[in-house]
């Protein structure tokens, strides 16, 4: 019962109150296909002026991936390849570039082209989608991530979610691969997840496999303290989401490209809890702040506006971090 | 509002349920309990003779169906002669016949008979049809005027029928008796004649009586003609009374099958020189699970013939097994959504208990932990020839399935008859399971693939142990309607938003947040 009272003070958003209280309520089914298919979602984002990595061609039968595919690939030797309705991270194969008639993996291992052309083949069968519908293989720019993350993350790309309720942003955090996690940048794998103080851009705590840390367990670069740049910005790109797809409750994963700034990389209508471990902060104090101010916030900038100056000093002042 | 909604749908499911339930408990005499009246009797009757060159028939009386003992099942082995079941005079008789046959021939009669639980009434009532001849006295000379003294006797001193009928009872049971009582006895060696011989002297007295033959299903028994208990039913005011003629007692036990009534024998035959018929009657608890399956539930509720006992014994053992699956989902319910155990595929334990029930726990691991291992290693091989996703599930079922055949095989040839009951695994779901399991495994690492693997086992193994409860099964089975209490249950559960227990452990920083401060 401690335990439980543990939770529930400190405002933690479980799955089933996540389930039952927000995505089913502010997320209407219809709008699903939006978010679940990352195609819809560029397609969208570019109509609405929206900065996302840029599209370079579509794969969706095996005939393509003997004649389409690797012509795409000469022409574009980095790239990513990844399912459009694939969820968690599963199926995307990053490419840094070329070695004879090979390929090279983000880990630096070389692939033979057949092995680049089975990986479509088993995207195309959908063997990464939910539910294992057919799908499309999108590939598409590859981030190069922005020097102020130089130190802190291994081999992968580091993304930053930001949770938007009713179009406000209400917590984020940026997840930075590791070697455990394959240069994925997924929690449960084993990346870090650093909370950002929304106000003004900076990590505040880091967790990293359900423990608190200070430094990048490969790099042992400091974490806490890092400024993310042009944050304002992010928040912007985050709470346009909103008006995007019509979904209440949302996950922006947003990466950081050095020359190209900000860019939405997919949008999650059912996001994970892990970001309150990053922040050491529940959700639900926060979501209820919205509810009660939401009918007052009329623009974007309102939005944006009421977020910094609501979730300001929260997580930036707490003493145990 | 949606609250209050969900709530009244599971209140009336709840209600509907339960009252069904409670009617079909207190006035249809369900049995609450799996094993209260589940026993079932096999009587059979063999009938054995030396064919001669004559045509032959045979008939032998059969017990029909009673208000306290049902017949579940029923069966002949004729060989080649025609079998006919006729009813005459309220009993029923089977009639074998022949025009030619040749050596020692065996008949035989098998019916498997339930009791019922329900109380047989003191009055059998009275059917237009049964209605028997009144039995002539037969009396004749000195039998004749003693007998005719010994009712006056007793006329006088009796009341009413049934005072008169227990008196005289009583007085052909005494030992030490007149010389009338003797005399009428001294040709009467078995209580079948003594029945006869009261229905005689009742008949003098202008009373309607019948003997009745039957058994008493009480222990195992091989039995010939002479073991058959006789009783005696005096008809009064409509109706007929039972009496025991040994004891001189009203009534019929409730273990009492009976078999035939009037003065008839048993057993009947033309065209042979002897005919021999012998009993056994065999207690059968295997079968238990099959019961009220009445052949006849003629004047039996609405509610009670239409229920799962009126479908063939067949489909009445898949629904026994169907309806044990939403239990299943409500434990997954609980253990997915309270608990927060992950697992692959959402129902994929559930059919996993289902196939346990059949290998029994410990094989039944063993089978999933060896299919889905070597599964995985035949998908990890597979991986390398670049197959396309399903040709390569479709090969991964067929080495599945040959591997259970293989499995089966050796299990066989070693003597353990559990790795038979190995077909019953949901292979097309087990295949799956390997697909996701191995891309789990590929995607994230071993640790989140064993993880599942692991809770999906730990799921299906509570599972299995509560549907291996045999009180929930028979519950379920009987009382179909209890499912509407599960769904109200599991509509409630829908609406759960706390906590998962595991996300204790997920969140636990900010409980030692807590403690610290």
């Amino acid at each position: 019962m401690k335990a439980w009272g543990g939770l529930k003070q400190s405002g933690i958003l479980g799955l089933n109150q996540r389930n039952a209280a927000y995505t089913l309520v502010y997320n209407q089914r219809r709008l699903y296909p939006l978010v679940d298919d990352k195609l819809k979602t560029k397609a969208l984002a570019l109509q609405a002026g929206l900065s996302v990595p840029e599209l370079y061609g579509v794969i969706d039968s095996e005939y393509q991936i003997r004649h389409k595919l690797h012509d795409l690939l000469a022409i574009h030797p980095e790239a990513v390849i990844k399912p459009s309705k694939g969820s968690g991270g599963k199926g995307i194969l990053v490419l840094t570039g070329r070695f004879r008639e090979r390929y090279r993996k983000n880990n630096g291992i070389i692939m033979e082209k057949e092995e680049v052309g089975y990986h479509v083949s088993n995207i195309l069968s959908g063997m990464y989608s939910l539910g294992g519908q057919p799908d499309r293989a999108m590939i598409e720019y590859r981030v190069q991530f922005d020097p102020v993350f130089e130190g802190v993350s291994y081999m992968g790309v580091p993304d930053i979610r930001i949770i938007v309720f009713l179009g406000v942003p209400v917590m984020s955090m940026v997840r930075l691969p590791t070697r455990e996690s394959n240069g994925k940048a997924n929690l449960h794998q084993g990346a870090v997840g650093a909370g950002i103080d929304l106000a003004g851009g900076v990590t505040v705590a880091a967790v990293w496999k359900n423990t608190a840390v200070e430094e990048h367990p490969d790099t042992g670069a400091s974490i806490k303290g890092l400024t993310i740049p042009r944050w304002p910005e992010l928040l912007k790109l985050a709470a346009g989401c909103y008006e995007l797809t019509g979904l209440g409750y949302l996950g922006v994963d947003i990466v950081l490209d050095q020359s190209k700034g900000p860019l939405i990389l997919e949008l999650n209508a059912r996001p994970g809890l892990s970001i309150q471990i990053a922040n050491r902060q529940g959700l639900l104090p926060r979501l209820d702040a919205v509810k009660k101010q939401a009918h007052d916030l009329h623009s974007l900038a309102e939005r944006v506006a009421f977020a910094v100056k609501t979730f300001k000093t929260a997580a930036a002042c707490n003493p145990n971090n | 509002m949606k609250r209050k909604h969900l709530f009244i749908l599971a209140m009336v499911l709840t209600l509907a349920g339960l009252g069904c339930f409670y009617y079909k408990v207190r006035q249809l005499k369900l049995p609450l309990q799996p094993k209260v009246q589940t026993m079932l009797w096999t009587l059979e009757a063999e009938v054995a003779f030396k064919a001669q060159k004559a045509p032959i028939k045979i008939e032998l009386f059969i017990p029909k169906n009673n208000p306290n003992i049902a017949i579940t099942n029923e069966s002949f082995i004729s060989r080649e002669f025609g079998l006919n079941t006729e009813t005459e005079g309220g009993n029923r008789k089977a009639v074998w016949s022949k025009r030619q046959a040749k050596g020692k021939i065996h008949l035989y009669y098998r019916g498997v008979f339930r009791l019922t639980g329900v109380e047989r009434t003191l009055e059998a009532p009275f059917d237009r049809r049964d209605k028997t001849e009144l039995r002539k006295p037969d009396f004749s000379g000195t039998r004749l005027e003693a007998s005719t003294a010994l009712i006056a006797e007793l006329f006088d001193k009796s009341a009413d029928m049934e005072s008169f009928v227990i008196a005289l009872l009583k007085r052909l049971n005494q030992s030490d008796e007149s010389a009338a009582t003797l005399f009428l006895l001294d040709k009467m060696k078995t209580t079948e004649d003594k029945a006869d011989l009261i229905v005689r002297l009742l008949s003098l007295a202008d009373i309607q009586a019948r003997a009745v033959h039957g058994i008493r299903l009480v222990q195992d028994l091989k039995f010939a003609r002479s073991d058959l208990k006789h009783w005696v039913e005096v008809f009064d005011n409509g109706k007929w009374h039972p009496f025991n003629p040994e004891t001189a007692e009203k009534g019929i036990p409730a273990d009492y099958l009976v078999w035939w009534r009037g003065g008839e024998p048993l057993l009947k035959f033309k065209g042979l020189k002897d005919c021999k018929v012998a009993f056994s009657l065999a207690r059968n608890e295997e079968e238990t699970q099959f019961i009220v399956s009445d052949r006849n539930p003629k004047g039996m509720p609405f509610l009670y013939r239409f229920s799962l006992f009126s479908l063939p014994l067949q489909t009445q053992s898949v629904y026994r097994i169907l309806m044990l699956i939403p239990i299943g989902a409500l434990l997954v319910v609980l253990l997915r959504n309270v608990i927060g155990i992950r697992t692959l595929g959402t129902f994929m334990p559930v059919l996993i208990a289902l196939a346990l029930r059949e290998t029994q726990l410990p094989v039944g691991l063993m089978l999933f932990i060896v299919l889905v291992g070597l599964g995985l290693g035949v998908r990890r091989y597979l991986e390398q020839l670049k197959l396309l996703v399903v040709p390569r599930l479709a090969a991964v079922l067929t080495m599945v399935i040959l591997m259970m055949a293989a499995f089966s095989v050796v299990t066989h040839l070693l003597g353990l008859e559990q790795g038979l009951s190995v077909a019953l695994f949901p292979m097309v779901i087990l295949t799956m399971a390997i697909e996701r399991m191995s891309i789990l495994w590929e995607e994230t690492g071993p640790g989140d693939a064993l993880r599942q693997g692991l809770g999906t086992l730990i799921v299906a193994t509570f599972i299995y142990l509560v549907m291996a409860v045999p009180i929930l099964a028979h519950l379920v089975f009987v009382f179909p309607e209890l499912n509407l209490v599960l769904l109200a249950a599991i509509l409630l559960l829908g609406r759960y938003s706390g906590y998962r227990l595991t996300e204790f452990i997920r969140f636990k920083v900010f409980n030692t947040k807590e403690k610290s401060s």
